[in-house]
């Protein structure tokens, strides 16, 4: 039932501005893709393109074998869940999950059959006669799923379904989308700008910024291997620290690089002979620190703020030049605001971003 | 501090003073005054006497006043629905962001702004026989001419098109106004639920503007049933009477025949009408909305 995406040199411009800048994606049968953003990135216009909501200037949409993109929205085999799930407010859970079928005219024994399974699955059979306005936000978010799913489309699509309701209940929806991509097996599109449900959802995340691609990969991929600045900026909580280099110099294991007046980093990465290392920093995430005794090598660092999140504790200082680092420590720390700790760095972890934002990362398994 | 502002104190209500007075004076004085002139015999110069329901039972056993009745509930019953379906198909056509949407929603309103004697002279021009435009277009095509204003049937149906012209402005606005809350992304859902356009106005759009459309429809019942200047104007409720309004027929008694007593019992009952019309209406449709809940 369900089919593969294959996105083709889509561009999508109004007048002059252009949203979307030769856009190539293929999804795999059955699999699920995130496209993590910040606003503006294009990304819902890239899902809402697949929908046939909004109009493609150049290149072409196919799912399955088939080119979609010349199909009205309702002929494109996609169904879709809105961010404010769009229930028809004067029609019941039943009658919203049926509209789609009744409009194919889809005989009434299988509808009744497709919205009684689905309101099973979503354990909404008790809501099936009430109508929007009586439900809580999980509910409606449910009906929302729940008309998707009756529709057996090829790909099921989300734009943000998840950012209107409470921590809580988001996290615990969360998990439930996990467990209905396994059950049904359907390919899924999900976009977001929340960078927990992207890591904990997809199979594969596909990162935008600046109408493009900026990488497409595993979510440990991306965690791990940022293919830029930008990426390595964006994903991960807290963010990486970037830290200005003023000198590299090549050792026998990768480079030590000379942190802004601060100490010098040891670090297993080669650089390439044309390494652009104007503007160049390490980043550094705050799992890969560790606070050391004063004997041992690393950076100090002035504690202006301490995070205490029970297993960890993160704690936000400075160093010597005022640059920013995030470290950790255990969750028994006992480091307080004001103290100076010392900081080493693991020489696998750190990533070096040249003067144009591309990362290098250590060649080994951090 | 906590009990002070639970206390309900009998000086906060010097706040819905002002508007309390206005509507004492303006509104319910006027309503008791009028019931209590409806039971007394007034001259407009002279004294009152207190005559009981008798002004009632003169007004009801009028033949002319059945007729007015007549007249007003068939206008009302043709050009209130005539003005909620043209408004809401003008509103459809017209809820687009583009420049000429914009331009025709103006030309459409514009009527509105008018005064009720320029909109009766447009339309006695385009009525008045020989030289008036509907005769030139009969003429032109070899018809048989029409008295619009002079002929039974006619007159009603000529002052129900002036009004329906004058007042379509309102209900267009008020349905473009309702159009424009329904959230876009119900439309795209319809579009992927392979929605068909009169299933989208019929399942979506028009259960979604369910109260504007019944506010239109009161609004605009009340004020119909209120015809006077254009009938007064055009037709001067002729011939025989058969464009005579109710409001009309209270003017003629009250200010022709200086019958205030009258006058004023038959505008009660217009009163009347007008609020079980609109409560009418209201409840029929209160009570569909229950039945689909």
């Amino acid at each position: 039932m369900s089919a593969s995406i294959s996105i083709k040199n889509i561009t999508k411009r109004y007048d002059s501005v252009t949203v979307l800048d030769d856009i190539n994606l293929h999804i795999e049968d059955g699999e699920f893709v995130v496209f993590l953003g910040p606003s503006g990135c294009g990304k819902s216009t890239l899902l809402r393109m697949i929908a046939g909501l909004e109009s493609i200037t150049e290149g072409s949409i196919e799912i399955g074998e088939k080119r979609i993109d010349t199909l009205p929205p309702g002929q494109r085999g996609v169904a879709m869940v809105f961010q404010s799930y769009a229930l028809y407010p004067h029609m019941t859970t039943r009658q919203n999950m049926a509209f789609g079928l009744e409009n194919v005219k889809v005989a009434q024994d299988e509808i009744d059959r497709r919205v009684n399974d689905a309101a099973k699955i979503l354990e909404i059979d008790h809501l099936l006669d009430r109508k929007p306005g009586r439900l809580s936000g999980g509910q409606r978010q449910r009906v929302a799923i729940g008309r998707a799913i009756v529709k057996e489309p090829k790909a099921f699509l989300f734009d943000e379904p998840l950012s209107n309701l409470d921590a809580a209940l988001r996290g615990r929806t969360r998990l439930e989308l996990a467990q209905l991509h396994q059950r049904l097996g359907s390919t899924m599109i999900f976009v977001t700008h929340d960078q927990v449900e992207a890591m904990t959802l997809a199979d594969r995340i596909v990162i935008m910024h600046n109408q493009k691609i900026e990488q497409i990969g595993t979510p440990m991929e991306i965690y791990q291997y940022p293919v830029s600045r930008f990426v390595a900026e964006f994903v991960g909580s807290p963010p990486m620290s970037m830290l200005p280099i003023n000198h590299i110099e090549k050792t026998a294991d990768g480079v030590t690089v000379e942190v802004s007046g601060a100490g010098t980093v040891a670090t297993a990465i080669t650089l390439p002979a044309e390494f652009n290392a104007k503007d160049a920093v390490i980043g550094i995430r705050a799992e890969d620190t560790e606070v050391v005794s004063e004997q041992e090598d690393g950076l100090d660092l002035t504690i202006k703020v301490v995070e205490r999140l029970g297993d960890r504790t993160l704690l936000y200082g400075t160093l010597v030049d005022g640059t920013e680092l995030i470290a950790e420590d255990s969750g028994r720390s006992k480091v307080k605001a004001g103290d100076m700790v010392r900081v080493a760095i693991s020489p696998h972890a750190a990533h070096i971003f040249d003067g144009d934002g591309r990362a290098h990362h250590s060649k080994m398994e951090v | 501090m906590a009990e002070s502002y639970r206390r309900s104190r009998w000086s906060n209500g010097l706040f819905v003073v002002p508007y309390l007075s206005v509507f004492l004076t303006l509104l319910v004085f006027p309503l008791g005054w009028g019931i209590w002139l409806s039971l007394n015999k007034v001259d407009l110069f002279g004294g009152e006497r207190f005559i009981g329901l008798k002004n009632y039972a003169r007004v009801l056993s009028d033949p002319i006043f059945g007729q007015a009745v007549k007249n007003t509930v068939i206008f009302v019953g043709v050009s209130v629905p005539t003005l909620v379906v043209l408004g809401l198909f003008l509103a459809l056509a017209l809820n687009k962001t583009t420049k000429g949407s914009s331009f025709l929603r103006g030309v459409f309103f514009a009527s509105s702004i008018l005064s009720v004697t320029i909109v009766t002279l447009i339309w006695r021009i385009v009525f008045i026989p020989n030289d008036g435009l509907m005769a030139l277009i009969f003429e032109y095509f070899g018809w048989q001419p029409i008295g619009f204003l002079s002929t039974t049937g006619w007159s009603l149906f000529s002052v129900g098109v002036a009004t329906v012209w004058w007042c379509i402005g309102l209900p267009m606005m008020l349905f473009l106004a309702a159009l424009q809350q329904i959230p876009k992304d119900l439309y795209e859902a319809a579009a992927l639920d392979n929605t068909s356009r009169w299933r989208v106005l019929t399942r979506i759009t028009l259960p979604s503007i369910k109260s504007t459309i019944m506010l239109v429809a009161i609004i605009q019942v009340v004020m119909q049933f209120q015809l006077f200047g254009q009938a007064q104007l055009m037709t001067n409720g002729g011939p025989a009477g058969s464009s005579r309004p109710i409001v009309m027929y209270i003017y003629e008694i009250g200010f022709l025949r200086w019958d205030i007593g009258m006058g004023a019992a038959a505008s009660q009952i217009l009163f009347l009408i007008i609020l079980c019309a609109a409560m009418l209406q209201y409840w029929v449709s209160t009570r569909k909305e229950e039945t689909d809940a």
